[in-house]
């Protein structure tokens, strides 16, 4: 039941885009074509879940006893930028169809504040255990690509449409993004 | 003669015709995310500004001693230890903004206005020049994040910087201290912001 309120939470309730506003540079940077935006959501998932994992690890075994909390900022940032890079390594080597999916998104990434945000966040929640951190990063990743593929499906129609001079480009992409949000609302008090 | 012109220069671009949010777009999540008050707005400006100077000014210094192939992973360290001790300030010094901008303070690392400024502007100039484009800069993201989250206060609650000018009950636009509400304000003020420059 835990489980199934934080993954209800997560995609619907406190999407991690559009009521967090974590990931908003991805959101906004990739989402011109579905195609695109679904590669980034599967790079997300993937990455998002292995830095989580690696993160609360590192939290639980290494920096809680040794009294180092402090450090969490800088030790999270600089094992998910490795992790990054490895991941994009091994996919290299081992699953080339893979690689060819995600590798362009890969380096992004390291700066997406989703994946920082999630791999904090995840240390607060209550009675956390490993499976409940991975299972908290999965649902966001979940969310975000929710939220990734409806906003790039919507920007696909709006090439047609006819926009107001000054609102073209950037200002109305925030608008939909607005309005978008604004429907999720609607989700508020279902958990 | 000629250089104090680019130093003006270097500074007053990022507060308007480069401004970090309302033209580059850089840095966006704590722009939506803790622009719920004029206040923390600018407290948010001001730790994010304060990351970006102390990190200008060091990269400027050791750009010559890092290999160019670990410059990137050199810079985020860089960064995070300013964060880390902006985020042991504010939890000790002003624990009611530490609380309020929340998960934003450690994600001022990747922030990223201050990589984008490290590796395009300081990792090439000069410690003056530097440090004149980070209070630039800096300077701009106060501005927008302050200006936002005062829209937002004044449409949203009804008050600016905790004042109150409506009377007790009065009905605002509670929508503006939502979620949706920091897009739509975003997108008219970058639309009035477009056209500054080019009148």
């Amino acid at each position: 039941m835990d489980y199934i309120l934080i993954l209800i939470s997560a995609v619907f309730v406190n999407n991690i885009v559009l009521a967090q506003f974590l990931g908003i540079c991805p959101f906004f940077g990739v989402s011109n074509k579905v195609s695109t935006s679904i590669g980034m959501s599967g790079a997300v998932l993937f990455v998002m879940t292995i830095a989580t994992m690696a993160t609360y690890l590192l939290h639980q075994y290494v920096l809680m006893p040794a009294g180092l909390e402090y450090l969490r900022t800088i030790t999270f940032i600089l094992v998910i930028a490795a992790l990054v890079q490895m991941v994009e390594i091994i996919l290299k080597k081992v699953s080339p169809p893979l690689y060819q999916a995600l590798g362009v998104f890969l380096p992004l990434i390291t700066t997406n504040c989703a994946v920082l945000g999630v791999a904090i966040l995840a240390l607060g929640l209550e009675d956390v255990s490993l499976l409940k951190a991975v299972f908290y990063a999965i649902a966001n990743s979940i969310g975000f690509g929710l939220a990734l593929i409806i906003f790039a499906s919507i920007r696909e129609q709006m090439e047609l449409a006819e926009v107001p001079k000054g609102m073209k480009g950037v200002p109305i992409n925030l608008i939909i993004a607005g309005l978008l949000s604004m429907a999720f609302l609607g989700f508020t008090g279902l958990v | 003669m000629e250089s104090t012109v680019n130093k003006k220069e270097t500074f007053l671009r990022g507060i308007v015709a480069e401004n970090p949010v309302f033209v580059m777009l850089l840095g966006m999540c704590p722009t939506l995310g803790v622009t719920t008050s004029g206040f923390n707005g600018l407290g948010m400006g001001v730790a994010t500004a304060f990351v970006l100077l102390m990190s200008n000014i060091v990269v400027s210094q050791v750009k010559t001693q890092i290999p160019s192939k670990v410059r990137i992973p050199a810079f985020i360290i860089i960064i995070a230890s300013f964060v880390t001790i902006v985020e042991m300030v504010l939890e000790a010094y002003i624990p009611f903004l530490y609380e309020q901008l929340g998960i934003f303070i450690p994600l001022i690392v990747v922030n990223c206005l201050i990589l984008g400024r490290a590796e395009a502007f300081a990792s090439k100039n000069n410690l003056l020049d530097s440090i004149i484009d980070a209070l630039g800069m800096g300077l701009g993201f106060i501005i927008a994040l302050t200006l936002l989250g005062a829209v937002r206060e004044i449409l949203g609650s009804g008050s600016l910087f905790g004042m109150s000018f409506v009377p007790e009950n009065a009905s605002t636009f509670i929508i503006f201290i939502l979620p949706p509400g920091a897009f739509i304000a975003l997108a008219f003020l970058s639309a009035i912001f477009n056209k500054i420059p080019t009148k």
